[in-house]
């Protein structure tokens, strides 16, 4: 049989998506001209869904007045508050259900028993427990931050790798040092991993609990709004709402790159 | 100068559970020397250094540790892992600096020790480096850097260098056997390789098969900085040491492929 010549052929590229910076932004202006198109162009209704020019008038015209920093301090200053005691005390938690037996049974078999609960359901409850006030909101995002962060941490310092914590013992580290210097930055990952989802959270949170009792707040604001036909200012509350997030996004981002540069 | 504190192992058994993996040991391990542990797979070599080095506790029987510990050491039982077990979030100085940021010397005293110890296992160059960007040969040198740091009286090397490709073996071969010289520390030595257990033991104990037992205790009385590979009298030695083992290897590899069937 005669010899034959095959070129190889390499198949072993993708799997590997990059970050491309740019295109994010590109994007993000694209969906804003599409938008903006289609209102020009009549392909939809202004009354029911204003353009992006529109929510930029409105936005101008909210921060020139004072009125959005009024409510964007008021949701700022609940979203900090209820997403840091969440937080502190789902890590808390977490790291406990991670590390102790006599935690771990009882706290996952409560874990488990009350994330599934939609927060947003205990609203009314957390008002009759808490008051109309600061304290009903501020202890609903806490709530709802909590359980995420309590499942993020437990599967991190599940990861750290045993041969880690046993080699800080077979040096002798105290403990204080084998959880601050091994097991908490070896969860790091899964915790930051875990920022992004309970910040989305505490945003959900934050707009439900504003919307059922709150003069101000970027939640009731889009809610009085809305209750007004005024889509201009209605659309304008949800881009803060969305800027909010992107900035958010960003800093965890950022957090990310410069706690993690070691992976 | 050699290391004042030796060690023994008495009537120690262990179990995991049902399992049992070592079955009544007895015996010394002398002060400054090196003793190789050999046997075949699963025989408890590992899990005996873990009871010398306290982090598997017998189930019968106990080790205990003889001499006097000098001042400057900080942790007289110090492991290197076969794995490494480096922080991949800490540098290469940063790992070694972990194990003396509980003790009581000060920063500046610190640092010196790592300097010295990064010096002489050739690492100050890589002082800043992650752990990830260093090949295996390199992160064990920091597994080696990180146990000298703490001063040792002893040190418990659990199959230090099966991890690497064989050129990178020999040349830490050659640098284990002048690191233990010049430290003089007791050292306790994991391995399968019975070149490397006539390289560096100056006591060679072999075990039988699972649940492991000292089957042969072989003394080579030839100084470390003496031995070559082609020696003929460690040759034997490693001729003797294959007899005693290949019939127990066979049998444990027949063991562990039954199990996975």
């Amino acid at each position: 049989m005669p010899e034959s010549e095959t070129n190889i052929v390499f198949r072993a590229g993708g799997y590997a998506p990059q970050r491309v910076a740019w295109a994010s932004v590109a994007t993000l202006v694209l969906l804003i001209a599409l938008w903006q198109a289609c209102a020009w162009l009549g392909w939809m209704s202004t009354a029911f869904a204003s353009s992006p020019v529109a929510i930029g008038r409105a936005l101008v015209d909210l921060a020139a007045s004072g009125e959005l920093w009024g409510h964007l301090s008021a949701s700022l200053r609940r979203l900090a508050i209820g997403w840091a005691i969440g937080t502190a005390a789902g890590l808390v938690v977490g790291v406990a259900l991670g590390l102790f037996t006599l935690a771990r049974s009882p706290g996952i078999a409560v874990v488990s028993a009350l994330f599934p609960v939609p927060k947003i359901a205990l609203v009314p409850l957390f008002i009759i427990w808490f008051g109309i006030g600061e304290g009903s909101k501020v202890v609903t995002l806490a709530f709802g931050v909590f359980f995420p962060t309590v499942i993020n941490t437990l599967a991190g310092v599940d990861n750290v790798p045993r041969g880690l914590i046993r080699m800080g013992q077979s040096f002798n580290l105290r403990p204080w040092s084998i959880l601050t210097k091994i097991v908490l930055p070896g969860a790091l990952p899964a915790i930051l991993s875990g920022f992004r989802i309970t910040t989305s959270t505490a945003i959900i949170l934050l707009v439900a609990a504003e919307m059922i009792g709150a003069e101000k707040g970027i939640g009731a604001f889009v809610l009085q709004a809305g209750n007004l036909y005024d889509t201009d200012n209605l659309l304008a509350g949800i881009v803060v709402l969305s800027a909010i997030g992107l900035c958010i996004s960003w800093a965890l981002g950022a957090l990310e790159r410069a706690w993690l540069r070691w992976r | 100068m050699k290391s004042g504190i030796g060690l023994r192992v008495a009537g120690v058994h262990h179990a995991y559970r049902d399992l049992s993996v070592l079955d009544g040991l007895d015996f010394d391990i002398p002060a400054g020397e090196v003793t190789v542990l050999v046997g075949p797979s699963g025989c408890g070599k590992s899990t005996l250094l873990g009871i010398l080095g306290g982090l598997v506790a017998p189930t019968q029987g106990q080790a205990t540790m003889r001499g006097t510990v000098a001042a400057d050491c900080l942790n007289p039982l110090t492991y290197v892992f076969q794995d490494f077990a480096l922080v991949p979030w800490r540098s290469v100085a940063g790992n070694v600096s972990l194990v003396l940021e509980d003790s009581a010397l000060s920063r500046v005293e610190r640092a010196a020790r790592v300097a010295e110890v990064l010096a002489l296992t050739g690492l100050s160059a890589f002082a800043d480096a992650w752990p990830k960007q260093l090949s295996g040969g390199m992160r064990q040198r920091v597994g080696i850097a990180r146990a000298l740091a703490v001063r040792p009286a002893v040190l418990l090397m659990d199959e230090p260098l099966s991890a690497l490709d064989a050129q990178t073996r020999g040349l830490l071969l050659d640098e284990f056997v002048s690191i233990i010289a010049r430290t003089g520390a007791t050292t306790v030595y994991v391995t399968h390789n019975l070149a490397e257990a006539t390289r560096l033991g100056q006591q060679i104990v072999v075990m039988g098969r699972r649940p492991g037992r000292v089957r042969q205790i072989i003394r080579i009385e030839t100084p470390l900085s003496e031995r070559r590979a082609d020696d003929p009298a460690l040759v034997a030695i490693e001729a003797t040491l294959w007899d005693l083992l290949r019939h127990d290897a066979a049998d444990a590899d027949r063991e562990l492929a039954d199990a996975r069937i």
